[in-house]
């Protein structure tokens, strides 16, 4: 046995085959199982544009701040949509799921939020986000989607697309680019309904207290006042502030306006024989009953001013 | 002994010195990252943006400190272990020259965002291609040198060398194959889960055949050699070798837990990480008996504390890993700053001790000197035991922090405590404390290539001196 410490070529030969042994078992037989390749029915390979984004993406190391895969854990559910499955990533070269949130997940940040908003904060994160440390990426739109390198990277994945596609990407910016890959992710798996918090009809028990508007107060200048101004007189999302409800210039009920804090709305969603626009977030999983009925005096505080 | 040997201590000093030039660099970048977090109007688009800086940071410290001070090392023990000069010493100067341009070239690839988007394996398959070179110039000067040795016996530091060898080719091939889409652009030949295995595979063992075998076997060299203390028990190595490179193999899906691989891959992979304890503690046990023979040399030789120090930080870090494997830990830590935390113990803990410290004894013994000053070796010493200690410390607290926020639901009305911005913000303090223990960190590794610029200094003057003669 010791023997073998004085053949260095059969130690290199044996050491090698010690090492393959792992490597077969987790690492070869694994890449060969079907198991390993599981492909959503609804998931589609990235469009011309969705691959410029995903290059821009890597090529500026997001994935080392922004995971992309959520855990079967009920925090992480809450959080940022339902887990993420195996056969959501077929297309994925390489994939993305990251290994440290410095920012948060985004497996499942396609059409969270409209286009509108990412661009903006993309080009002033802060503005969204107190205290976001993000850098900005706003310059992103100087630099314009070089249409042909997509092309042969679209050949060389083996990704359908059309020559109008090629010739669209002509006029796109990099950030144009990037948000359309973000738009995407995460929606091969439809959005499971949710189970309302409240009943309609249900009266809002912090209705005029004070507390409940100083909290409302607090909630609203973290999380609303980027789309809705911090003076809520609107910006991306509508004024606040005015008689206006969804397009109508009538009151709406607190139980509606708790309702599309916690579900969001849909485009052409209907709330008290009002059409939604969409692109209202849902927060009740973040907030829970008790934060949005502050959030509702809070707002109903400003009515009028 | 018979005839002197003339060695070929060239390629020895030369990447030794490339090493600490690009550590230094990497530091200094690392330094700067830091200070981005919590300011992020030091972001400078496009090309000094934390994205892109990060990965310059890690590659630069990997590939243009770590590997570089391998390849010095091996050089080095290989011959003396061999009694024998350097097979191919005119190969391993071409090969220190490729390697600085390949560093230099992959510094400005990664900062024009040139990114295969994989973490550990960012460069571009042109860039990849020289490095396999450069490897495989590696393996044939190594295994050639082996082959023509002059002493049978092959001591333990070999082993670990040839296994450093052949893992890293395997391991580095694999994880790159790539579709060429231009010059400058490709993508991962594997696609979703299997491709994430694959760079976990990769990735931790990279970790295992880069930062530990080969740093094992300057512990295991370099120890014995400047304590003058023998190794306590050989089999003892022998045992922690093979049951080391059989088990690393099994353990990179312990970083995708939780994630959509099938359970299996992440138990097992778990498994045998729990058992890695066990072949790691052989090395801590052998160090700390060899040294346990007299403990006054902690006070007497100043190596031995780095040697000790890193040692000790290796057998917290094996041991930590594998605590942060089990689901119930991992589902705190895992995605927060935890890891970093735990990263920065094995890198500026065990690595860069250890390294120093046979750094420190081989410059001197290839220039024929004695070092500059014990004096500042020392105020290097507490520098980065210091400064490392804030920067894992801090980010351990952070971490559970971070992990905390993040699952606390509200007994209330059950929705999530905290939103992802709050955990940010109350993160910053912590990022703060964590740049200032970096600046000590940087500041101690100053001393160390002052130290050594100063030492190379004295010996050429010495040289001059004697040739005047």
């Amino acid at each position: 046995m010791s023997s073998i410490y004085k053949k260095p070529i059969f130690f290199t030969i044996i050491v090698t085959v010690v090492i393959l042994i792992g490597t077969a078992v987790m690492m070869v037989y694994p890449m060969f199982s079907t198991e390993m390749h599981p492909k959503m029915a609804n998931l589609k390979p990235y469009t011309a544009l969705q691959l410029a984004g995903r290059d821009v993406y890597i090529e500026n190391g997001c994935y080392y701040c922004h995971s992309q895969m959520i855990r079967p854990l009920k925090s992480d559910v809450m959080r940022y949509g339902e887990y993420s499955k195996l056969g959501e990533f077929t297309y994925d070269q390489p994939f993305l799921w990251g290994s440290k949130r410095k920012g948060p997940d985004l497996a499942r940040i396609g059409g969270k939020y409209s286009d509108k908003w990412h661009y903006k904060h993309m080009t002033d994160p802060r503005k969204m986000f107190q205290g976001s440390n993000m850098p900005t990426f706003g310059w992103l739109a100087d630099h314009p989607v070089n249409a042909a390198a997509v092309e042969a990277g679209m050949k060389a994945l083996g990704f359908p697309y059309t020559k109008e596609e090629i010739e669209e990407l002509k006029d796109k910016t990099k950030l144009d680019a990037v948000i359309a890959y973000l738009q995407c992710l995460g929606t091969a798996i439809p959005k499971k309904p949710k189970q309302p918090l409240i009943t309609m009809g249900e009266k809002n028990p912090l209705a005029s207290d004070a507390n409940a508007i100083a909290e409302g107060k607090r909630i609203y200048e973290m999380n609303c006042a980027a789309c809705h101004g911090i003076d809520a007189k609107g910006d991306i999302g509508p004024d606040l502030t005015d008689k206006e409800w969804l397009y109508v210039a009538e009151p709406i009920g607190d139980d509606t306006l708790f309702s599309i804090i916690a579900d969001g709305t849909n485009k052409d969603q209907v709330f008290q024989n009002r059409k939604a626009k969409g692109g209202m977030p849902s927060w009740g999983e973040f907030f829970g009953k008790k934060k949005i009925w502050s959030l509702v005096t809070y707002i109903r505080s400003l009515e009028g001013k | 002994m018979g005839e002197a040997v003339a060695y070929e201590w060239k390629p020895v000093k030369g990447f030794a010195l490339s090493g600490l030039f690009w550590g230094l660099v990497s530091v200094l970048i690392g330094l700067f990252i830091s200070i981005q977090l919590w300011k992020p109007e030091l972001n400078i688009p496009p090309f000094l943006t934390y994205g892109r800086l990060r990965t310059v940071h890690v590659n630069g410290l990997v590939f243009g400190f770590a590997v570089a001070e391998i390849f010095a090392l091996s050089y080095y023990m290989v011959q003396r272990l061999t009694r024998r000069a350097l097979l191919f010493p005119k190969l391993a100067m071409v090969q220190l020259y490729i390697f600085n341009a390949a560093i230099a070239a992959a510094a400005v690839s990664l900062l024009a965002g040139m990114n295969r988007g994989k973490e550990f394996a960012e460069l571009e398959w042109p860039l990849n291609i020289g490095v396999v070179i450069l490897w495989v110039m590696f393996a044939v000067i190594i295994i050639g040198t082996i082959i023509k040795r002059k002493e049978e016996q092959m001591y333990i530091s070999l082993w670990y060398l040839l296994s450093t060898v052949v893992a890293v080719a395997v391991l580095y091939i694999i994880n790159h194959l790539s579709i060429p889409v231009n010059l400058t652009k490709s993508y991962s030949l594997f696609a979703g889960g299997n491709d994430g295995n694959i760079e976990w595979w990769y990735a931790h063992n990279a970790v295992g055949f880069v930062f530990t075998t080969p740093i094992l076997g300057m512990f295991y060299y370099f120890l014995p050699k400047s304590t003058g203390m023998p190794i306590f028990s050989h089999r003892l190595s022998i045992i922690g070798f093979w049951s080391l490179v059989f088990a690393y193999l099994w353990t990179g899906a312990h970083h995708l837990v939780y994630s959509p691989l099938p359970d299996w891959i992440q138990t097992v992979a778990i498994a045998f990480t729990m058992f890695m304890i066990a072949p790691s503690w052989a090395s801590v046990f052998n160090g700390y008996y060899t040294v346990g023979a007299d403990w006054s040399k902690m006070k007497t030789h100043y190596l031995t504390k780095f040697f000790i120090l890193g040692i000790t930080f290796y057998g917290l870090q094996t041991l930590q890993g594998p605590l942060q494997g089990l689901r119930v830990v991992n589902q705190i830590v895992h995605f927060t700053d935890w890891v970093p935390g735990h990263v920065h113990m094995g890198t500026m803990g065990w690595l860069a001790m250890t390294i120093s410290a046979s750094v420190y004894y081989v410059i001197p013994s290839v220039y024929n000197t004695d070092i500059y000053s014990v004096k500042l070796a020392n105020v290097h010493f507490w520098l980065v035991l210091v400064g490392q200690l804030i920067f894992s410390i801090s980010m351990w607290i952070l971490g559970i922090q971070q992990g905390v926020m993040w699952k606390a639901i509200s007994p209330e009305d059950g929705s999530l405590t905290y939103t992802f911005m709050e955990s940010v913000i109350s993160s910053y303090p912590y990022w703060q404390i964590r740049t200032f223990g970096g600046l000590l960190f940087f500041s101690g590794l100053c001393i160390f290539a002052y130290n050594i610029v100063m030492t190379i200094v004295k010996a050429n003057k010495t040289a001059v001196v004697a040739e005047g003669r």
